[in-house]
């Protein structure tokens, strides 16, 4: 699969209106549209798939031309072999999950189609359920149910459409760490629809970042989350420093991640040791006068302040650590603690306000 | 008692049932899925018998294929044979006359489908007709039952286009309602008592098994999913 993919369309409705414009490359990779709800999301997700249509724009796959209002062309669903996974999975009630995983595979002879399904009740772990009727399944069953269902005719783009928003919180935080493992294999470009910041950051490698029906800005998670372009971008995300990192130790629910030159302490949350993706808000950046006695917090780190910068009412800095930092604070505290821009700064961060996220 | 208009009414309400299901299913499938403007015609169309008289519908289904006419003169063509005060001709009438019985249930089952599945279906690959008969059809169960119960019931009962299009011909027009009707003109009141208790109770019970099934179709249906 090396087709990239060309999205620009435009879609009018009574109260919103979604316009957008975007590419997704064709190396193997992640894409989050990220948003508030009603942002337009799943319009853009709908669109792709062929189940609405633009009023106006184009949408081709490699050479493929799926729409083009201006030559009046609109390739239908059936036609483009995607895979769209629904938000609240939209399994035949009346089929087994055998049958609903092979619903519809007509180019197979027999044999092959029952070596398919049977791959993917082993892929999916769907086994010993594959001759029950779906409507007995619990949620994550049904959500794998789904996923083998899409990905049985070898989809060549799979849409996901909040995927995991449906589950119950601990099979949430389970699927999220597999998701990516589980779909790995496949080797297909996947357009990831979520609100759900945690999601974004676990799952994406790319992120388009969409608010009132148009993007804000696109570009890898960590370079949006450390540097929005606008204030409504830093408000959807929420937090100002992302950073990849690389958890190495873990004990009595204490996690030691390292990030750059620097190891911090944090708590492991729902990680494993491994690669992960850590957050920290800048308000929760604490500065620290030279030679500061001890405190509670667990992680001190030293930089170079590189920008100071005065918002409404706060003062933002951003720090060179090895990785860019940007702490919050107050004018009273600029004044007070006398800093300066390419001066060594000091840093504190409590261990409980570092954030981690699996990133397989 | 007189049993041959019971056996009339029973075959003609199994014919114009039959018929309806062949017609009213692809009918309703292509009113639920079409984005044609002028659908609603021919909802009304369909809809038509439900607020017309009797008479004014009879009148034009016997115009219509009267030998005169083009339907009428092709069939009498075709088969050798006349329309009007046939049991052919009361199945012609009746499946008009019940149509809306057949189709509005349909069509409200089909439409109550989660959209969703079907688009789950086109996503994988399915046509729009392999979708509507293997996603969509077994869905709507409880609809498709209630259409053939209310078309049944509906035919059973018809009375004023029957006798526009029928007349009174014993065996072959001669329905319950038609037989109730002579029976009180010609003031037979017992026979036409007892014909009309036979007629009230098979059309309860034919409800009430419907209702009951229909409830335990409900507990196990799709929107409960």
């Amino acid at each position: 699969m090396n087709a990239p993919i060309v999205v620009e369309i435009e879609k009018t409705f009574p109260d919103r209106k979604v316009d957008v414009a975007f590419t997704l490359e064709p190396e193997r990779a992640w894409t989050v549209l990220f948003g508030p709800s009603g942002a337009g999301k799943t319009t853009v997700l709908r669109c792709l798939a062929g189940l609405d249509r633009p009023d106006r724009g184009l949408i081709r796959f490699g050479g493929e031309t799926w729409f083009d209002s201006q030559k009046r062309r609109f390739l239908p669903p059936q036609k483009r072999t995607i895979g769209y996974f629904f938000q609240d999975y939209a399994l035949f009630p009346h089929l087994s999950v055998r049958n609903n995983i092979g619903y519809h595979l007509p180019d197979l002879s027999r044999t092959e189609r029952s070596a398919r399904i049977g791959e993917m009740l082993d892929v999916f772990d769907l086994g010993s359920l594959a001759d029950r009727n779906v409507r007995s399944l619990s949620g994550g069953e049904k959500q794998r149910v789904a996923l083998a269902r899409t990905l049985v005719r070898r989809p060549r783009l799979l849409l996901l459409d909040e995927p995991l928003s449906a589950l119950d919180q601990p099979t949430r935080v389970r699927l999220r760490k597999d998701l990516r493992k589980l779909l790995g294999r496949f080797d297909i470009p996947v357009l990831l629809v979520t609100h759900d910041r945690t999601e974004a950051l676990s799952l994406g490698d790319r992120l388009i970042v969409m608010n009132e029906g148009s993007i804000l800005q696109q570009g890898s998670i960590s370079d949006v989350f450390s540097r929005p372009n606008q204030k409504r971008t830093a408000e959807i995300v929420g937090m100002e420093n992302v950073l990849p990192g690389e958890m190495v130790a873990q004990a009595d629910g204490m996690a030691q991640v390292r990030v750059g030159n620097h190891q911090l302490t944090t708590l492991a949350g729902d990680c494993d040791p491994g690669p992960v993706m850590v957050g920290i808000r800048a308000e929760d950046i604490v500065l620290l006068p030279e030679n500061s006695p001890r405190s509670s917090a667990r992680n001190r780190l030293t930089g170079v302040l590189r920008h100071i910068t005065h918002e409404e009412t706060l003062v933002r800095l951003t720090v060179d650590c090895g990785f860019p930092l940007d702490a919050l604070i107050t004018r009273e505290s600029l004044a007070e603690l006398d800093l300066r821009e390419e001066r060594t700064v000091h840093l504190a961060v409590k261990a409980t306000e570092i954030h981690l996220f699996p990133h397989t | 008692m007189n049993l041959d208009p019971f056996y009339l009414s029973l075959r003609l309400a199994a014919v114009v049932t039959a018929g309806l299901l062949v017609l009213g299913i692809p009918l309703a499938g292509w009113l639920s899925q079409t984005r044609w403007k002028w659908k609603f015609l021919v909802e009304s169309m369909v809809a038509l018998p439900i607020v017309l008289p009797p008479t004014v519908l009879g009148y034009y289904i016997l115009v219509a294929i009267s030998p005169n006419s083009w339907l009428g003169s092709a069939y009498l063509k075709v088969f050798g044979d006349t329309l009007p005060f046939t049991f052919q001709g009361l199945v012609l009438a009746s499946l008009l006359y019940s149509l809306p019985f057949a189709v509005q249930p349909f069509l409200a089952s089909f439409e109550s489908v989660d959209l969703r599945l079907s688009e789950a279906a086109w996503m994988l690959g399915a046509s729009r007709i392999k979708t509507f008969l293997t996603v969509v059809l077994p869905s709507s169960v409880p609809g498709l039952l209630t259409g053939i119960v209310l078309s049944f019931a509906h035919t059973l009962g018809e009375f004023g286009v029957v006798l526009l299009v029928g007349g009174n011909i014993p065996g072959s027009t001669r329905v319950v309602s038609i037989a109730i009707f002579d029976n009180v003109q010609s003031m037979e009141y017992h026979e036409a008592g007892q014909m009309s208790l036979v007629l009230l109770v098979f059309s309860f019970m034919v409800l009430a098994l419907v209702y009951a099934v229909n409830r335990r179709i409900w507990a196990v249906s799709p929107k409960r999913f």
